[in-house]
């Protein structure tokens, strides 16, 4: 559970450097008067979508921490054998780096009101991430034929649970960026759609780096680095 | 409503809205049933918590019938009366009081406290509730399915949860664990919206040390929920694979019914660690908007500011931070570390400390009060009576020496009972009659609110005070029958009759509750807008019950603290939120 322990500790420091700047300090008793008075005490100047995003990509980073913390738990067991990781998983990754650098483009050229990049980026974007589904699907079922079934060792189990779980919030995203695309090509004002395809493009780069994580975490490079966090609480 | 745009340098949404902007309901689906306004959404989220709440209160009629008179009720036999308690515990928790404080309470109080017009993302706050209510369909369809609901008990530990042997393995764990997946996915719906609501939506002069503490409590509630429920989630995940797929994340090797089982090598303590960084916050989920609550409704009644409202916030966000640093200490008797144990004893015998902090202030808060002993008040004191009680039982069960022996016994029953059963009951149930009149535009019959608070209040004393005794006895909980057992003497039979009397008794007078409910709502006396001469921002709506966008043309603008009751000089004993400091100032003058 260090893993989650630890996750939570960043979370705390934003959330108590946040409110340090909420003026916990204040004396409301005593501060009667109008708007703009008592500075300091305004919400944030984003937008409230974007702070909801926010709040659900740490909804989403608790989960997949807490995933990768009764992994590295039950990795301990000595039943546990790894599984080679099927190259295509490469191949996949590289698809994934192509969808969120295709969205950013996407962003960018959001900025510049530029339709037609826009409107090229969401769809190489969309367009590689359902062939990144795609690549994990084949993988699963190269695995599979290779022998390696869900229930035959927990390293196994995991794997098939942690790509499905990414899977699933990658097919998520692909609504909301679905709906967006829709939008955009009914002809809405760039200016409008500008903040959707922002929020896509986030949601694509966090998906992305979880994605990394759990790579290291399947492939066995973060082995090192799990054993330490293990050690620290036994 | 739809995409009310925002002021781009205040981020606050703007005090006049176009007719346009604003989310009408189209028909009478979208207005009652489809509806996208966080009351209607709150009503429902109610409405439903508490129908489920009626099941897992009858089951409890079911147990104390077993436990009161065992053998006499041949309807009853030791598989389903562990189904009771399990479905009993798994509704009260999750279904029951999560879901009417944060999907209730929240979605009601929120938007009108902080001066909103609804909640930020009304689409979703609607999905919240209908996934939710898919959840409790789920769980309520176990009591039909081929072999009933799950018995494993709430904790749904494994391997027994997924086993043979266990009540309702066939179907009962299955629908369990994908009713709670359903039942985290709603919230987090619901989550993100009060959580986003508190933050981005408040109106021009509420600043956060201006809130209620009624929205602090809810809010730092709902961050933590949606912290703590992905554990569960994960929990369930893993568990329902280890039943559906013959996965090992949780089940060691073991002997099922006489065979060598498909499993090998799972964890069941790893379950226990997920299980419980979920449960042990999820004490506090319940408990902090309760917290809140009571220091509005006392400092209402008392016509008196909350005492140290400074510290009364520190400690809602200290008892949050420090609840996910204490999990393991429902666990010294697991098999794990033993040296864990005396880390998790000592972080929660810390989280005492704000506990104690705010029980103090509340006290104060009486001390010298012009207290107004109306029924929101008395279920306010019977709430800090209670808390303080069951409070006081969990510093002896923090303690793992004194924990050991007392595990698995009534007497852990009759702690979370009191601290986390009746104490926020009597919160809601105070919050209910103190609303009401905002919900509905009527007051509840007074006569018949003080007849339910007696008897809800001292009945559950004599319920759950003699289960301590039961408890340091050494019966056990979940046990069907006791049997004839040498250590446990015949007047703890006799106790346990009588405690299923006045359990029975107790549960019956709650229908004065639900009659109260439903006569109030067409013959009560009409309340007006502010019934209790509150300083908060709900009372002060327009129209009431509040219309679609809660505050007509213009947002309030608040001006002060929500706590300015029996100010010296002023023209009444309370000053609302939003109202300028000018016309006070005309009457201190007036009055000097």
């Amino acid at each position: 559970m260090s893993a989650i322990i630890l996750f939570l500790a960043v979370l705390a420091v934003i959330a108590g450097w946040w409110l340090s700047q909420q003026r916990l300090m204040a004396k409301p008793w005593l501060e009667e008067g109008s708007v703009g008075d008592f500075p300091g005490g305004d919400s944030m100047t984003w937008p409230a979508a974007k702070v909801g995003l926010g709040v659900f990509l740490a909804v989403a980073s608790a989960l997949f921490v807490l995933f990768i913390s009764a992994y590295s738990m039950r990795m301990s067991v000595v039943d546990w054998r790894p599984v080679p990781v099927p190259r295509l998983l490469w191949v996949n990754t590289g698809v994934l780096v192509l969808s969120s650098v295709a969205l950013q483009w996407s962003y960018v050229a959001a900025g510049r009101h530029d339709t037609e990049s826009v409107k090229i980026g969401l769809l190489v974007g969309g367009a590689s991430a359902v062939i990144f589904l795609a690549g994990q699907l084949l993988a699963w079922q190269r695995l599979g034929a290779a022998g390696y079934f869900v229930a035959s060792n927990p390293a196994n189990s995991f794997f098939y649970l942690l790509t499905a779980v990414h899977g699933l919030h990658l097919t998520g995203g692909l609504v909301a960026l679905g709906r967006t695309s829709a939008k955009v090509w009914r002809g809405a004002e760039i200016a409008e759609m500008r903040l959707s395809v922002e929020l896509c493009a986030i949601y694509w780069h966090f998906l992305l780096l979880v994605w990394l994580v759990l790579l290291g975490l399947l492939t066995g490079w973060t082995d090192d680095f799990v054993n330490i966090c293990r050690q620290l609480l036994s | 409503m739809v995409d009310i745009p925002y002021d781009g340098i205040a981020g606050i949404p703007p005090a006049e809205v176009p007719e346009v902007e604003l989310y009408h309901p189209r028909s009478w689906w979208t207005r009652y049933v489809f509806s996208q306004d966080a009351k209607v959404i709150a009503i429902q989220y109610s409405l439903t918590a508490s129908a489920i709440g009626l099941v897992a209160l009858v089951l409890s009629w079911l147990m104390r019938l077993q436990l009161g008179f065992p053998g006499t009720f041949s309807f009853i036999d030791a598989n389903q009366y562990l189904q009771f308690i399990t479905m009993h515990g798994m509704i009260m928790v999750i279904y029951l009081l999560t879901a009417l404080f944060l999907g209730g309470f929240g979605n009601y109080l929120i938007p009108l406290m902080v001066g909103a017009r609804d909640m930020v993302f009304p689409y979703v706050n609607m999905l919240s509730y209908w996934v939710y209510l898919l959840a409790v369909l789920v769980l309520a369809s176990t009591f039909f399915v081929p072999g009933g609901p799950t018995g494993a008990g709430w904790t749904l530990y494994p391997p027994q949860a997924i086993l043979s042997g266990t009540p309702g393995q066939d179907w009962g764990i299955i629908l369990m664990m994908s009713s709670l997946i359903l039942f985290i996915i709603g919230f987090t719906m619901g989550g993100l919206n009060y959580v986003v609501t508190v933050l981005q939506a408040r109106t021009r002069g509420m600043t956060l040390m201006r809130l209620p503490l009624t929205v602090w409590g809810i809010f730092t509630a709902t961050v933590m929920a949606l912290l703590a429920f992905p554990a569960l989630f994960v929990a369930s995940v893993m568990l329902l694979l280890d039943r559906l797929l013959g996965t090992s994340f949780f089940m060691p090797s073991l002997v099922e019914m006489g065979q060598l089982s498909k499993y090998g090598g799972g964890s069941p303590l790893l379950f226990q660690h997920l299980f419980w960084f979920f449960g042990h916050p999820e004490v506090y989920i319940v408990a902090l908007p309760a917290f809140g609550i009571v220091s509005d409704l006392i400092s209402t009644h008392a016509r008196k500011n909350i005492f140290g409202y400074r510290m009364m916030v520190w400690a809602i966000v200290g008892i949050g931070a420090l609840s996910f640093v204490v999990w393991a200490h429902h666990m010294y008797v697991s098999g794990m570390f033993p040296q864990f144990g005396y880390f998790f004893a000592t972080t929660t015998l810390i989280i005492a400390i704000p506990t104690a902090i705010k029980v103090y202030n509340w006290v104060l808060t009486l001390w010298r009060g012009d207290i107004h002993l109306r029924v929101p008040m008395l279920f306010a004191l019977g709430f800090i009576i209670t808390f303080v009680n069951g409070g006081l039982t969990g510093l002896f069960l923090g303690n793992v020496v004194v924990d050991v022996p007392l595990s698995d016994t009534m007497f852990v029953v009759a702690h979370f009972h009191m601290v986390m059963g009746v104490a926020p009951i009597m919160v809601v149930l105070g919050a209910i009659y103190h609303w009401y009149p905002k919900v509905t535009g009527r007051m509840l019959n007074d006569l018949l609110g003080k007849f339910h608070f007696w008897v809800t209040f001292l009945g559950a004393y004599l319920i759950f005070f003699p289960m301590h005794y039961l408890g340091l006895l050494g019966v056990p909980r979940r046990y069907f029958e006791l049997g004839d057992t040498s250590f446990i003497p015949s007047s703890a039979h006799s106790l346990n009759a009588f405690i299923s009397v006045v359990a029975l008794t107790v549960g019956f007078s709650q229908m004065v509750f639900l009659f109260n409910l439903a006569w109030s709502l067409f013959k009560g006396e009409a309340s007006g807008g502010n019934p209790w001469r509150a300083t908060t921002l709900e009372w002060q709506t327009p129209e009431t019950p509040p219309g679609h966008g809660n505050w007509g043309k213009e947002l309030p603008v608040v001006y002060r603290w929500a706590y300015d009751y029996s100010v010296p000089g002023a023209a009444e004993d309370f000053i609302p939120q939003n109202q300028p400091p000018r016309a006070t100032q005309l009457v201190q003058g007036a009055a000097s």
